[in-house]
Formats: structure tokens, C-alpha cells, sequence
């Protein structure tokens, strides 16, 4: 391999980096296709999550396994190819556990071969780190991806038919917006979750400008 | 079921189901190179390509796993597929076009992530279509790619000479508009009329 | 930066070792997708024996047992697990082995995908007497009306499904018809809002229908038999 093997050490750093500062979401905007699809319900977007973070552990663990051994020419249809049997593992297996929850799912349980994410993780880290690290690392991604897929979930459900988890948590007089489960709302609540990010990075460097500029001139 | 007429398929494809506004496939090319008219146009050009030979290859592959009862290696072997299609696309176009293949960078390789291409094939073989739906299908989702592509492009090109708030630029902008565009594309609900 | 790192002339990769690890990446991936696949195979095959006794069991309350045949022009056989879907009946028999109906299931397109239903079918009133949406897509607000709308609901209390003279095909097509203009027994009132969708579910009962009744009326005392 003519890679450099810069292999880092485990810190926290590597578990909780995929949950905020790395959100595949919200900061890399990757994995956009399930997010925007299978939110219109908070139980649908905690299974899609959590599907994610299986096929995204497993498979990048075994690329982490497989990374000396795996020649540099056919990597990627190497990893695809893991990726994709082990989404067909993730398929049958919620088949066996929930019709219900895997007809609301649909075809978007196969399309997780094609979550960015997970291809993306397998060449930036899975291939150059241990197995350990990548297994942190993954957990953490793949928990930041259901956390995202929550925000949207629940917000697209309580208003969009009062109920969280098929729960009634808004009383009967509220006229449920129904926009919020159409498409064009995952779109708009996906669009609010961004600019609240966007706006609240922009804060954030605004103020450590200002912090700047005071202990220039204060000094 | 799989009686629906030819027109029908590509018309439901193009706006009714509009494989990017309505059913979410296609998130990241068009949210990445929907910045240009003429990047979106090709990018959509080579994707439609794209979708057509994997549907052709996807009808045959599946007709072969079922004969043989393998329907459980579906996923893997559609996959592949796709990505070896996405090679042969890139070499022609290398030879064919280097222009073209400069102007695409990227993003060709990316084609075979795209969430479209897979889901033309996983598409097709649930609704059980016929080798002729399948190909007007996928053309006709490609074309519906395209479109939202173009649109977004169009929008996009004027906006990045208006006065937008500097939050607002970046991705959080492109949804807000690929959300108003998806409420407009929910006009074409009566076209179909469910047909058979 | 590491300075000591020596230059790497990028070299490629020998054949053997590729196809090798190809190799056991493939053995690994069909290794375990076929072990999914078996293991998993008899817990989804129950889900949706289960899923089916439910929605049988939605249309036809009164039901203390059911089986599943399938008809074919010459007769009535028990369904087996290849048997072509569109051809099977579920017939309710009550604690003392009589009949109290027979449910089937019926699809059509929809605005966003097929639209599947399961009705009830009573010999004895030879009208359709309940129906159950089980699997649909539509519009949330907009199709999906069809569910809770009391209205809609009461077109299926007794939605005439008698059969022609010959006895080859019903007498009268069920048909949905523009809300408001409901005239006969054999049409659906729409939902207005929800055309589209209500329209599926007409057509998906009368194709449904127009098959399986006129061979449930032909073969009724075999099925009536299967009780006991």
C-alpha cells in the first residue's frame, strides 16, 4: 500500500466526532436520499437509523479487517460489495422482525448500499485505521446519522399528524400540517435544521472574531 | 400488475412521481451540481444514460436470478452492475468527449452512488415491468432528473446574484427551493388519472 | 512532516493476491447473506401468514377459523404456498363449521403506488359486506381519507355483487362514481378530495370480483364442505 498509515490513536474524539463536529448530515450533507425520504415518522427514522448503523459497522469493520489484503485497484468495488451483503443481511432481517416497519421502509432499505456515508467512511477511515478505531468511529457516525434522522422524524410527525411513536401527544384540536408529511416538507424541515446550523456556526465565528479583535486591542 | 400503458410510465416517471422531488432519489448530485445549467444538463445526460444500460442489464440480471432461484443475491449483483456500467460510461466519454469528461470531473464516478440509478432497477423488478416498461422507465426518470436538475440550476444561477442573507447560502438555500419546487411538481397529481 | 519516509514507487499489484482476496471477500458476502436468508426465511414467512389472518379477520369479524383455497375453473383446492396469489380465497367459518364468509383480496394503481384491499364476500346476500385497505401510498391528508372516512365506509355495508344470468361474470360492474351521485347498490360513492384513490379501490374490487365470484358461487358447496 502506498498510502501514508497515519493511524491514529483512540480518543474520545473518535466516538463523538461522528455524532457533531463530523454529522454526516449536517456538516458533510451526505446520506441525503434516506433522510429525506423515511422521516415522516419518528419510529421510521429510528429504524432507518439504526439499519444505517449496522450495515455501516459491520461492513467497515471488515474493510478495516480486509485493508492490507485488499489490493488498491478494486477497493471500492471490494467495499461495495461487502456493503451491499451485508444490506441484504439488514433486509431480510427486518422482514423477519417487522412487516409493518419494513413495508413503510420500502425500497429505501436496499438503497443503503448507495448511502454515501457509508462508502465514504470505508475510504477515508475504514481503510487506514484498526479495527477498533474504525468500529468507534462507525458507532459514532452512525449514531450521529440517527440523531439527524430523529430531528426530522419527530418534527415532520408531531406536526405533521400530532403523534410521536404513534403516540397522540398534541390534542385532538390541532389541525395536523399535513405539508410536513409530503415531500416538499422534508424538504422545508431539513432546510430549517440546516439554516439554524448554518446560522448558529456563523455566531460562533462571529463571536470568536469579536473575542479576537478585543484581546488584540484590549492588550 | 404491470399493465400500465408506456405513456403512462414515462409521464409518472417525468413529473408525477419525479424521481427527485417526489420519491427522494437523486439527493446529492442534485443538491451538489445543480449550481450550472450546462454542468446540471450534462450530469443529467450521462446519468439518464447511466439509468438506461443498468435498467436493460438490472431486466436481464433479474430474469437470470430467478430462473435460477437466486433471487437473495439481487441487490449484490444490481450493484455491480451498475458499477461497471458507470466505467463503461466513463471510458466512452473519455474517448468520445474529453471536454465532457473534464467538465464532469468528479462527479462521473459518483453516478454509481447515486440512489437513482439503484432505484430504477430495485423499481422496476417491484413493479414487475416488461423489458419495454422498464427502458421507458428509466428514460423517462432520467428525464425527470434532469428536469429537477435544470430547474434547480436555473433558480440557483439567478439567486447567486440576488441579495441572500449569507446564512441562508449553501445547502439550507437549496432545500427551501427544491421544497417549494417539489409543492408545484404535486400539481401534476390529476395528469395521471391511475390508469389501467 | 516525516522526512525519513523513503519515496514509494507506486507499485501494482500482483494478480495472484487480487483474485485471492476477491476471492474470499466473495466467500465471505455469500456466506453470509445465504445464512441470513435461510435463517430468516420461516420468521418471515410466519409475519405474514400472520399479517393475512389479520386482515381476513378484519373483514370477516365472525370468523372462529379460515383456510385458504384456490380456485381454478375446475374446481377448489387447498392453497399451497406457489399457488398465484390473485386466485386465492380465504374462506371464515364460524365455531360450528359454517360459513360466514369469504374474503379476497383486490389491488389497482393509485396516485403513488397499487392500492391493496381485502373484501368480504357473503353468499347468502351475494354483495360484498366489508373491506379493509392493507397496504397503500397515497397522498397523507389527501388519499389517505379512504381509511377513516365514515361515508366512504358505508359504501362497503352491502355493495351489490350479484352475477349475471350465465353466471360467468357480475351483473352489474362496481364502479366509483363522482361523490354525491351514488344511485345503485353496485357503485362506490368517492371521496371528493380523494378521487383518485377511491377510484383504485373500485377498480381493484371489480377486476378482484368479477374473477373470483362467479367460480366462489360455482364451487360454494366445496368451499362450504371445507369446515368440517
Amino acid at each position: 500500500m502506498s498510502l501514508l498509515n497515519k493511524e491514529e490513536p483512540l480518543t474520545l474524539d473518535t466516538f463523538v466526532r461522528g455524532i457533531w463536529r463530523e454529522n454526516p448530515v449536517f456538516v458533510t450533507v451526505l446520506g441525503m436520499c434516506p433522510t429525506l425520504a423515511v422521516t415522516n415518522s419518528a419510529t421510521n427514522a429510528i429504524s432507518m437509523g439504526l439499519a444505517t448503523l449496522f450495515v455501516l459497522l459491520c461492513s467497515n469493520v471488515l474493510v478495516s479487517m480486509l485493508r492490507k489484503v485488499i489490493p488498491k485497484e478494486v477497493r471500492i468495488a471490494s467495499y461495495i460489495v461487502l456493503i451491499a451483503s451485508f444490506v441484504t443481511v439488514v433486509d431480510y432481517a427486518i422482514q423477519a422482525i417487522s412487516l409493518e416497519v419494513y413495508e413503510a421502509l420500502g425500497a429505501f432499505i436496499q438503497l443503503i448500499v448507495v448511502n454515501c456515508i457509508i462508502l465514504g467512511r470505508a475510504e477515508a477511515y475504514a481503510s487506514r485505521q484498526t479495527v477498533v478505531n474504525t468500529a468507534v468511529n462507525s458507532i459514532g457516525t452512525g449514531i450521529g446519522f440517527t440523531l439527524a434522522l430523529l430531528c426530522l422524524g419527530v418534527v415532520r410527525e408531531v406536526l405533521g399528524a400530532g403523534t410521536l411513536f404513534g403516540v397522540r401527544i398534541l390534542p385532538e384540536q390541532f389541525q395536523p400540517w399535513v405539508l410536513m408529511l409530503l415531500p416538499a416538507g422534508g424538504f422545508f424541515v431539513l432546510a430549517g435544521w440546516m439554516l439554524l446550523i448554518d446560522w448558529m456556526n456563523h455566531r460562533k465565528e462571529r463571536k470568536a472574531l469579536e473575542q479576537e479583535g478585543a484581546t488584540v486591542h484590549g492588550q | 400488475m404491470a399493465n400500465e400503458s408506456l405513456g403512462f410510465i414515462f409521464l409518472n416517471a417525468l413529473v408525477i412521481n419525479n424521481f427527485v422531488l417526489a420519491m427522494f432519489l437523486g439527493i446529492c448530485p442534485f443538491l451538489g451540481v445543480s449550481g450550472k445549467k450546462d454542468t446540471a444538463l450534462n450530469m443529467g445526460i450521462a446519468t439518464t444514460f447511466v439509468m438506461f444500460v443498468s435498467s436493460m442489464c438490472a431486466y436481464a440480471l433479474n430474469w437470470v436470478l430467478v430462473a435460477l432461484g437466486i433471487e437473495f443475491l439481487r441487490l449484490i449483483s444490481y450493484i455491480v452492475v451498475i458499477a461497471s456500467a458507470v466505467q463503461l460510461v466513463e471510458m466512452f466519454i473519455k474517448k468520445t468527449s474529453p471536454a465532457l469528461f473534464r467538465a464532469l470531473g468528479i462527479y462521473l464516478p459518483l453516478i454509481t452512488t447515486n440512489c437513482a440509478v439503484l432505484g430504477i432497477a430495485v423499481f422496476q423488478t417491484a413493479k414487475n415491468y416488461d423489458l419495454a416498461q422498464s427502458a421507458v422507465y428509466s428514460i423517462g426518470a432520467g428525464a425527470g432528473f434532469t428536469l429537477a436538475l435544470l430547474l434547480m440550476a436555473g433558480l440557483r444561477e439567478k439567486l447567486d446574484l440576488a441579495d441572500v442573507p449569507s446564512v441562508a447560502r449553501g445547502a439550507g438555500m437549496t432545500l427551501m427551493l427544491a421544497g417549494l419546487l417539489s409543492l408545484a411538481f404535486m400539481g401534476f397529481a390529476g395528469l395521471g388519472g391511475g390508469g389501467d | 512532516m516525516n522526512t525519513e519516509l523513503p519515496v514509494q514507487v507506486p507499485v501494482e499489484s500482483p494478480t495472484v493476491p487480487m483474485i485471492r482476496t476477491l476471492g474470499l471477500i466473495s466467500l465471505i458476502c455469500g456466506f453470509s447473506v445465504t445464512l441470513a436468508y435461510q435463517w430468516t426465511k420461516p420468521h418471515v414467512d410466519e409475519n405474514q401468514r400472520v399479517t393475512t389472518e389479520r386482515a381476513v379477520l378484519a373483514v370477516l369479524p365472525e370468523a372462529a377459523t379460515q383456510k385458504a383455497f384456490v380456485l381454478r375453473v375446475d374446481g377448489v383446492a387447498p392453497a399451497a404456498a406457489d399457488s398465484p396469489p390473485e386466485d386465492v380465497v380465504y374462506v371464515g367459518y364460524d365455531a360450528d363449521g359454517r360459513i360466514v364468509g369469504i374474503a379476497a383480496r383486490g389491488a389497482s394503481r393509485g396516485y403513488a403506488d397499487l392500492v391493496h384491499v381485502m373484501f368480504a364476500y357473503d353468499p347468502a346476500c351475494q354483495c360484498i359486506n366489508a373491506l379493509k385497505v392493507t397496504k397503500m401510498n397515497e397522498t397523507p391528508g389527501l388519499g389517505d381519507t379512504v381509511l377513516k372516512d365514515p361515508d366512504f365506509k358505508r359504501n362497503f355495508e352491502a355493495l351489490d355483487a350479484r352475477v349475471n344470468a350465465e353466471g360467468t361474470a357480475l351483473a352489474n360492474r362496481i364502479v366509483t362514481v363522482k361523490h354525491g351521485t351514488k344511485r345503485e347498490a353496485w357503485q362506490i360513492d368517492a371521496i371528493s378530495g380523494s378521487t383518485v384513490t377511491s377510484k383504485a379501490i373500485g377498480r381493484g374490487l371489480d377486476r378482484s370480483a368479477q374473477r373470483l365470484v362467479p367460480l366462489i358461487l360455482r364451487h360454494l358447496a366445496e368451499l362450504e364442505s371445507g369446515g368440517r
